[in-house]
Order: structure tokens, then C-alpha cells, then sequence
């Protein structure tokens, strides 16, 4: 067995008829981020919830920290930190009564205190947790996930529901997690969230995987993707340019659009000093995981 | 790597983490005392009505000595039957368990914080109740007083165990209405104001609350002791509610 935090390899999870998730197989190495991406349906809850030990996978194999989720349960849990999606707390509790619940089951808490301060938590430490707002019930949720000083941390969703601060706070605390050595599991439906915090990026589509990569990796894999040049108007491209896609949006505005590497923009620009063009603006457009994401979901929806 | 958050994982001393949860079990339902009060209402109608007054029949001349250990027995099984079931429940249904699942807290952990809890309070309710009952003329013994604990820690463990098993195996509505119409059931064939149909041996292992009232009456009331089958009767309750309960809890 490698050292492995998580290590998930042809998992399957059956709803009755319905499949969840149809094989998957995933790592995320010690004191790495993994972010699983996916939209709602996608399998990565039922993913999550394997690894967590709260079912049994269907076929496959999951060894979480090198032990078995469901068989070594008790030994494992104090060793990881788990962020439900939703609720999963006392409604007549208060908030500060559930962290120090939390914490006084370690065996090395973090200071209540000090999770209270940076997770804004403090002014809601007298507040029942129903008569939170959903954001800061996350917030809670979080802070009692890494209460213990987990080595292992599963975050289903952990920015759902948080306001635009809140969620830059939570973004900090999980690259300090990461800073600190702590291997982070983490799901989103988010992109930038993803592209933000993951080492790696796992796209999961109905159950599948359907890219893995960094996110420079999956981005990078077709570079540049549009060229924006401004010049005079009513140029006609000739065929030295045929394989690209040329538009002229306004007068004057050209999109280029292709596998743009160096040699074919430099054949682009060579077109227009050829026709004696001045050319007073040129933009290049990187491609993002927002694009990638969208050309493997998009193919899904016409089939 | 020295920061914040380092890992240094682990789970406090067992005794520290049942301890904390007992704790909270015991905050939460101080939290809803009206509640509990509310649950010592139809014990202590019983009591009074069926004590000092003629409304029912009861075998013997002491009405006393026969409703007041009866009542006993029935608020150790509202609070740590029908009380648990409900609670238990309604905390499956928020997540509550999923999440004390995802922690230290072990199933086994969960299961005896719940119990001692609860043991806890009907420890209270009870101490509440006998007063009532002294105060209205029931002359108590003391004599069997360690076996009358002992019979009552029984009954307390088999019901908690049935009220987890029923939370585990039934949506929380469902559980709420079979755990009340067990109460009503056992309120009437029980013997707490009338006697208990009498089935011989067989009634203390069909009607946990007979036998447990039975017990009650025999040690407080009349200072003798209890009946071996009633001994049997509740420890194979307890033993087979308790582990069923081990194996079909689920945390979900």
C-alpha cells in the first residue's frame, strides 16, 4: 500500500437501479488539494460518502489513510476532518457548545477561540445553531471539520451557501490546511474555486471521470484558443488562413479562433502585414477550466 | 511544518469523550425542561388519580403500595423509551448522528452516552415522584433498595436499546407514533392502575413494564425480593434490545 491519503480505484455506487457512480478511480497524495468538480448529480457526494465510511462501495477498493472507511471506522475518524454538505448539528445547540463538543473529543484541539476569530464565528458563540443563517452554519460546519487537527480533510460543498467574504476566508484557510501539511478532499460545483485551491482537478460527468489534470494542465492543453485583432475594416482572408475560423464581429474587430500555436499566429500576423493592415490591437485569449468544463458538459447534453 | 494547523490528530481519553457527550445530552434536554416536565404529567395523574381515589381497581388493600412503584416504572419507560425514540429520531433526521458518526465518538460511545444520560434523568424524575408519593402516604422500605436500583438500571438499559433500534430502523414520524402508542399500550396492559392481565411467568417476559412495576412493588412497597424470572425476564430484554441496537444502528 503507498502512503497514499486517499486512494479510490474502480469505485461504483448503485441507488437500486440507478448507478452513481460507475467506476472511478482517484489519489490524492499526502498534504495535497484534490478538488472533485462536477454539477449536482454528478457523483460526488456518493464518492465523498464512500470515502467517509458511511457507505459501502458498491465494487472497487477505498483506502482512506492506507485503512478501510467502513471496516476501521473507529480508528480512522479521529484522524480525519469531515464537512457534511448540510445541517448535521444540534438545532438547540449553541455554536460555541458544538465546537467545544467537537474539540473536547481530541486529543490535541485546535484553541475554540482562535476558530471562533477567523471563521467570524465569534458574535454567533451564544446563537443556537438553527437561528443561524445557511453561510454561517458552513462556517460552524467547518471549523468543527478541523477542530481535531485532522491529517485528512473531506469538504463536501464547503463555500455553498457563504457570502463573497466568507468564501475568500475559507479559500485562505484551506491553502494555510494545505501550507500546514493537511491532505484536502474537496468537492464544488464552483470553477474558480477549483482553479483557486486544487493541485489537481477531477471532472466527474455522470459518474465518470471525465478529465483529470492541474488546472494548468487542463487548461494548457489546447493554449490559446482566440486571437483578437482590431485593424482596418474589410479584410478578406485568404486561404493561407482557411483551417481557422475568422470572423469580423464589428468593422474592423477580427475573432480568430483555432488551434492557435506560434507558428499559426505568427502565419495570422503575417496575413495582416501582408495586406498592408495596421494592425492597433491584438489580444490573445487563454482557455479556462470554465471552458473546459463547459466543452465536456456541453457534449453530454446533446447525447 | 509548525503552522496552525499542523495535523496532530488523535481522540481524547474515551472517558473525556463520553463524558462531554453525556454533558450534552444532559444540556440539551435541561434546554427543552418543559418537555420533561410535561413527560412527568401523566405519571403523576396516575399517581395521584389512581393512588387517592376509587377510579380503578387494584388488587390488595394499599392502593399506594401498589400505584406508586407501578407510576416509577412507568417514567423510567417514558423517559428512556418513548423520550429516547422521539429524541433519537428527530436527531437522525437533522444529521446530528451522520455527524457524531464522522467523529471520535465511536457507535458504541454514542449508544452509552445516550443510555447514562437518560439514566441520568430518570434518576431526577424518579427522586421527584417518590417525594410526591411519601407526600400523599406511601410508606416505602429500604431494605431491597440496591436490587430495586439494579432491576431499574435493566429496565432502563432494554428500553433505551428498543428506542435506538426503532430510530434506526423507522422514519422519524413513524417513530414518534409507535413509540407513543407502545406508551399508551403499556399504560393499559402494563399493571400501573389495574392489575396486569395475569399470564404467570410468561406476563414478566411479555410486558417488560409488568415485570419491572412487579419488582418495584416487591422491593419499595413490601420489602421482599425479587422474583428470578422477573430478573430473567428484563436482562434478556436489555441484552437483546442493547446489542440489536449495536448491530442495526445506523448513523444515517
Amino acid at each position: 500500500m503507498t502512503d497514499d491519503a486517499v486512494q479510490v480505484r474502480d469505485v461504483v455506487v448503485r441507488y437500486g437501479d440507478t448507478t452513481a457512480v460507475h467506476g472511478v478511480s482517484l489519489t490524492v497524495p499526502r498534504g495535497r488539494v484534490l478538488s472533485l468538480l462536477g454539477h449536482n448529480g454528478a457523483g460526488k457526494t456518493s464518492l465523498l460518502q464512500v470515502c467517509e465510511g458511511f457507505r459501502r462501495a458498491d465494487g472497487g477498493e477505498v483506502r482512506v489513510l492506507g485503512l478501510d472507511p467502513m471496516g476501521d471506522h473507529d480508528e480512522l475518524m479521529p484522524r480525519l476532518g469531515i464537512m457534511l454538505q448540510s445541517g448535521g448539528v444540534y438545532p438547540w445547540a449553541t455554536a460555541g457548545e458544538i465546537l467545544r463538543l467537537f474539540a473536547s473529543f481530541a486529543a490535541h484541539p485546535l484553541d475554540v477561540d482562535m476558530l471562533l476569530d477567523r471563521l467570524g464565528l465569534r458574535k454567533f458563540e451564544r446563537t443556537r445553531f438553527r437561528r443561524l443563517s445557511g453561510g454561517e452554519q458552513q462556517r460552524l460546519s467547518l471549523a468543527v471539520a478541523l477542530v481535531g487537527r485532522p491529517e485528512l480533510v473531506f469538504l463536501d460543498e464547503p463555500t455553498a451557501g457563504m457570502d463573497t467574504e466568507a468564501r475568500h476566508t475559507t479559500w485562505q484557510l484551506i491553502e494555510e490546511l494545505r501550507a500546514d501539511g493537511v491532505s484536502v478532499l474537496l468537492t464544488t460545483h464552483l470553477l474558480d474555486e477549483a482553479e483557486r485551491l486544487a493541485d489537481e482537478v477531477v471532472i466527474m460527468r455522470n459518474g465518470l471521470v471525465a478529465a483529470t489534470g492541474s488546472p494548468a494542465e487542463l487548461t494548457a492543453a489546447a493554449g490559446i484558443d482566440l486571437l483578437e485583432v482590431r485593424a482596418e475594416p474589410g479584410l478578406v482572408p485568404d486561404g493561407r488562413l482557411a483551417h481557422l475560423q475568422v470572423t469580423e464581429s464589428s468593422p474592423g474587430e477580427y475573432a480568430i479562433a483555432g488551434a492557435l500555436d506560434a507558428a499559426t499566429i505568427a502565419d495570422v500576423l503575417g496575413w495582416f502585414a501582408a495586406t498592408g493592415a495596421t494592425v492597433t490591437s491584438l489580444n490573445t485569449r487563454r482557455r479556462t477550466l470554465e471552458d473546459v468544463y463547459l466543452a465536456l458538459t456541453k457534449a453530454e447534453a446533446y447525447r | 511544518m509548525s503552522g496552525t494547523f499542523a495535523p496532530a490528530p488523535g481522540r481524547a481519553p474515551m472517558r473525556t469523550v463520553l463524558s462531554s457527550q453525556i454533558r450534552m445530552e444532559l444540556v440539551l434536554t435541561a434546554r427543552r425542561g418543559e418537555a420533561v416536565v410535561l413527560a412527568m404529567g401523566v405519571p403523576l395523574l396516575v399517581l395521584l388519580g389512581a393512588g387517592l381515589t376509587k377510579v380503578t381497581n387494584v388488587p390488595g388493600d394499599d392502593r399506594l403500595a401498589f400505584v406508586v412503584p407501578g407510576v416509577l416504572a412507568l417514567t423510567v419507560m417514558s423517559t428512556a423509551f418513548t423520550g429516547q425514540a422521539i429524541t433519537t429520531g428527530y436527531e437522525r433526521s437533522y444529521g446530528v448522528l451522520k455527524r457524531l458518526g464522522a467523529s471520535p465518538l465511536s457507535r458504541s460511545g454514542l449508544l452509552f452516552a445516550k443510555t447514562a444520560a437518560v439514566l441520568g434523568l430518570i434518576v431526577l424524575q424518579l427522586l421527584a415522584l417518590a417525594l410526591v408519593g411519601v407526600a400523599v402516604g406511601w410508606r416505602p422500605h429500604f431494605g431491597q433498595i440496591l436490587p430495586a436500583l439494579g432491576i431499574t438500571v435493566l429496565a432502563t438499559a432494554a428500553y433505551s436499546g428498543l428506542a435506538l433500534l426503532l430510530a434506526s430502523v423507522l422514519r422519524p414520524e413513524t417513530t414518534t407514533a409507535a413509540a407513543t402508542l407502545i406508551y399508551v399500550l403499556m399504560l393499559a396492559a402494563g399493571g400501573i392502575m389495574f392489575a396486569a392481565p395475569d399470564l404467570g411467568t410468561f406476563g414478566w417476559f411479555v410486558l417488560p413494564l409488568a415485570a419491572h412495576a412487579e419488582a418495584l412493588r416487591d422491593t419499595l412497597s413490601h420489602d421482599t425480593s425479587i422474583p428470578l424470572s422477573i430478573w430473567l425476564s428484563l436482562a434478556l430484554w436489555a441484552v437483546v434490545f442493547v446489542t440489536a441496537a449495536a448491530r442495526r444502528f445506523k448513523w444515517e
